[in-house]
C-alpha cells in the first residue's frame, strides 16, 4: 500500500501539517513528497525556513509576476492551466507563460529580464499514478523557495493543481490560500415566477459541478461544517420549510429539530458541534436557537415578541454572534454574546442590512445594505466602525467567505423585465479589498453560495 | 398539492351541478390551476374562491398591515369559506425581491400570519388554515418594477 520509502514517509511528517496523507493516494487523497534541492549551496540555504513573503494585506496592490510554464504534454498541461487559473484568478498575481526547465535550475536573469519575479517549474510522469514535481523558484534571489512532488491517482488531477496552487500562495503570501476548496450553492432552473431550485455543489472555480437534490422542492441557504462533510441547508419538502442536514458522504439528509413554525437560516458554530437557525414564531417574528448535533438539545437565544431575528453568524472564537433583526423597526445588523445576551446595534448606514457573515480572520462582518438604488455589498468591523462597500448591484447577496478571508463569494442577480426575461442568478467572487469581482462559470442560474472550509 | 386538488374537484363536480359565477382570472404561479368549466367554477374549489371572494391581499413595502382592501378581501374568504366547511386552506406569504432571501422568509410569514389572524377573527377554525412563506422565492409578477413589486408583496389563499 505504500507508495513512498520509509525516509519519505519521515519527511513528510516533518513537513505536512494538513496536507496529510489521509484517504491515501487510492482513496482519492494526494500524497507530497518534499523534492530534493537543486543546484548550488546558496539554493540549498535559501531552503530554510524563513519566509520571503509579499504583503498585499489591505489595499490593492502590483500583482505579483510570477512566470508558470507548461508543465508538458497530456495532464501536466492540464494541471499547470489550472494552477494558472487559480493563482490569476485572485488578482493577486500576473501569471506570465514560458519555458522553465523541470529539472535544472533555470536561467533567472531571463526570467528578471521579463519582469518576473517567482517562477514554476514543473512536470507531470506516470500513468496509475500521476507524480508532479514542482519547484518554486526566487527569480530575483535565484533561489529555491519550495520543492514538493505530488503523487495521486490521474482522476485527482484537479486537486494536484489546487493543492500546488494553495502551496505557491502560501509561500508567496504568508497565509493559506482558498484553491483546494468547494463552494456549495442552489442551482437555479426554469421561468423566474417557479423557479426548481436544487443544492449543488462544485469545486471553487466551478469545474465538477454536480446536483445533490432532485429539484422537486424549494431548496434554499446551503451552509459547509466546518469540520465535516455535511451542508446545512432549507428544504421546502412536503411543503414544510425546515432544516435539514446533508450528509456529501451518504447523501443522507436529517431533519435538524422540531420547530412549530419555519426554520432557516442555519449556520454552524466555529467548532461544528452545534448549528444556530432561525424560526418563525406563531406572532410574526422569528426567534434564534441553538442546536446541539451530538443530542439534538435545543437552546433559545433571542424571543422578542413579534421581532425577526434571523440570518445568525458566530464570530471565529464563537464568543459572539452577529445578526439581522428589525427590533427597532427595520432590519439592521446586531451584535450580540454566544448566550444570547447584550444584543447592540451595530449598522447606522442608510437603508436596511441584512445577511451578515463574520470574516473567518475575526476583523470584519460582511453584508448586505439596500436601498434605493439597489444592493451593496460591504464589509465594517464588528463594532460597525469602518464601513465600506466593495460592489453593488440589482441585487447582491448570500455573502460566503473563502476560508482564509480574503475573498467573498456571493449572489449576483439581474433585473428582470417583462416576462422575466433578462432575470440572471450567478455566484461572484470578489476579494476582500473590493476589486478582481469575477463570476464563477456554472451551468444553470445559481444563488446562495457557501464556502468549504480547506479540504484535508 | 395539484393531485390532491384535483381529486377533491374531481368529486365536488360529481355531487353538485356546476355553476355559479364565470369570470376569467389570471391565475398565476403558485399551482393554483383553475377549473375553468362553461358553467363556471366549482362550488368550493379554488377557482371559486378567486371568483366569489379573490385570493389574495397586498402589503406595503416591508409590512404585514392588511389596507382596507385586504380585509374586504379576507371578509369575502371568511364567509365564503364558512359556506364551504370541508374546505381546507393554505396561506402563503410573499415578499418582493427588495430584501435579503433570510429575511423575506420571515417577513412573507408575518404577512401569511396576519391574513390568518384575521380570518380567525372571524370566525375560520384554526385547524383549517395552514401557512406558508415562500419568502422572495415565488413571485407572481415577472418583471422587476414597482408595480410588479407591489404585486409580489402578498399573501395568497389557496384551498388544498
Amino acid at each position: 500500500m505504500s507508495f513512498f520509502s520509509d525516509t519519505e514517509a519521515e519527511l513528510l511528517q516533518k513537513h505536512l501539517s494538513r496536507r496529510s496523507l489521509l484517504g491515501g493516494v487510492a482513496a482519492g487523497g494526494v500524497l507530497v513528497t518534499p523534492l530534493a534541492l537543486l543546484g548550488s549551496r546558496s539554493a540549498r540555504a535559501a531552503s530554510g525556513n524563513a519566509p520571503a513573503e509579499i504583503t498585499v494585506a489591505g489595499a490593492h496592490q502590483a500583482p505579483i509576476p510570477i512566470v508558470v510554464p507548461d508543465f508538458g504534454p497530456g495532464l501536466g498541461n492540464q494541471i499547470s492551466g489550472v494552477i494558472s487559473s487559480d493563482l490569476s484568478s485572485t488578482g493577486l498575481f500576473q501569471v506570465m507563460g514560458g519555458t522553465v526547465p523541470a529539472s535544472v535550475q533555470p536561467d533567472f536573469s531571463a526570467l528578471k529580464a521579463r519582469g518576473a519575479r517567482v517562477a514554476v517549474a514543473g512536470s507531470a510522469t506516470g500513468a496509475d499514478h500521476v507524480r508532479v514535481e514542482m519547484r518554486l523558484w526566487d527569480v530575483v534571489a535565484g533561489q529555491q523557495m519550495e520543492g514538493r512532488a505530488y503523487t495521486a491517482s490521474p482522476s485527482n488531477w484537479r486537486r494536484i493543481a489546487h493543492i500546488i496552487a494553495d502551496s505557491i500562495y502560501k509561500r508567496l503570501l504568508g497565509e493559506d490560500g482558498y484553491f483546494d476548496t468547494r463552494i456549495a450553492y442552489i442551482s437555479r432552473t426554469g421561468p423566474r415566477r417557479h423557479q426548481a431550485t436544487r443544492l449543488a455543489i462544485m469545486d471553487q472555480d466551478g469545474a465538477n459541478a454536480h446536483m445533490l437534490t432532485n429539484g422537486n422542492w424549494l431548496t434554499l441557504e446551503p451552509r459547509f461544517s466546518p469540520i465535516s462533510e455535511q451542508l446545512a441547508f432549507l428544504s421546502y419538502a412536503n411543503n414544510r420549510p425546515r432544516v435539514y442536514v446533508y450528509d456529501l458522504n451518504t447523501g443522507q439528509q436529517t431533519i435538524l429539530g422540531t420547530f412549530e413554525g419555519i426554520s432557516f437560516a442555519p449556520r454552524f458554530s466555529p467548532d461544528g458541534r452545534s448549528i444556530i437557525l432561525s424560526a418563525t414564531t406563531k406572532d410574526g417574528g422569528a426567534d434564534l436557537y441553538l442546536i446541539d448535533l451530538a443530542t439534538q438539545h435545543r437552546r433559545r437565544l433571542t424571543s422578542a415578541p413579534g421581532v425577526i431575528d434571523t440570518s445568525p453568524c458566530f464570530s471565529p472564537d464563537g464568543q459572539n454572534i452577529v445578526f439581522n433583526s428589525d427590533r427597532g423597526g427595520s432590519p439592521q445588523l446586531y451584535v450580540m454574546s454566544a448566550n444570547g445576551g447584550n444584543a447592540h446595534r451595530i449598522s447606522y448606514g442608510n437603508g436596511h442590512y441584512g445577511s451578515p457573515v463574520w470574516s473567518p480572520r475575526g476583523d470584519q462582518i460582511a453584508f448586505v445594505r439596500i436601498g434605493s438604488g439597489g444592493f451593496t455589498l460591504g464589509v465594517m468591523g464588528p463594532d460597525g466602525v469602518g464601513e465600506r462597500s466593495l460592489t453593488q448591484g440589482f441585487t447582491v447577496e448570500s455573502p460566503s467567505f473563502a476560508p482564509n478571508g480574503r475573498a467573498l463569494a456571493f449572489c449576483r442577480q439581474n433585473a428582470a423585465g417583462a416576462g422575466g426575461a433578462g432575470f440572471t442568478s450567478s455566484i461572484a467572487v470578489i476579494d476582500v479589498a473590493g476589486f478582481n469581482e469575477h463570476i464563477i462559470p456554472t451551468t444553470t442560474g445559481a444563488s446562495d453560495p457557501a464556502w468549504s472550509p480547506l479540504r484535508r | 398539492m395539484k393531485l390532491k386538488m384535483f381529486a377533491v374537484l374531481g368529486m365536488a363536480c360529481a355531487l353538485t351541478a356546476c355553476s355559479g359565477d364565470h369570470k376569467n382570472h389570471d391565475n398565476d404561479g403558485d399551482g393554483q390551476n383553475t377549473q375553468q368549466m362553461s358553467q363556471g367554477p366549482v362550488p368550493g374549489s379554488q377557482a371559486d374562491l378567486v371568483a366569489t371572494a379573490g385570493d389574495r391581499v397586498y402589503f406595503e413595502l416591508n409590512k404585514n398591515q392588511l389596507n382596507s382592501e385586504g380585509r374586504a378581501t379576507l371578509d369575502k374568504q371568511a364567509a365564503w369559506l364558512a359556506r364551504y366547511p370541508q374546505v381546507n386552506i393554505l396561506v402563503a406569504g410573499n415578499c418582493d425581491d427588495r430584501g435579503t432571501e433570510e429575511y423575506n422568509i420571515a417577513l412573507g410569514q408575518r404577512r401569511a400570519n396576519a391574513a390568518r389572524e384575521y380570518l380567525e377573527a372571524k370566525g375560520v377554525a384554526p385547524a383549517r388554515i395552514m401557512t406558508i412563506s415562500y419568502g422572495k422565492d415565488r413571485p407572481t409578477a415577472d418583471g422587476d418594477t414597482p408595480e410588479a413589486w407591489a404585486q409580489n408583496r402578498n399573501a395568497i389563499t389557496s384551498v388544498r
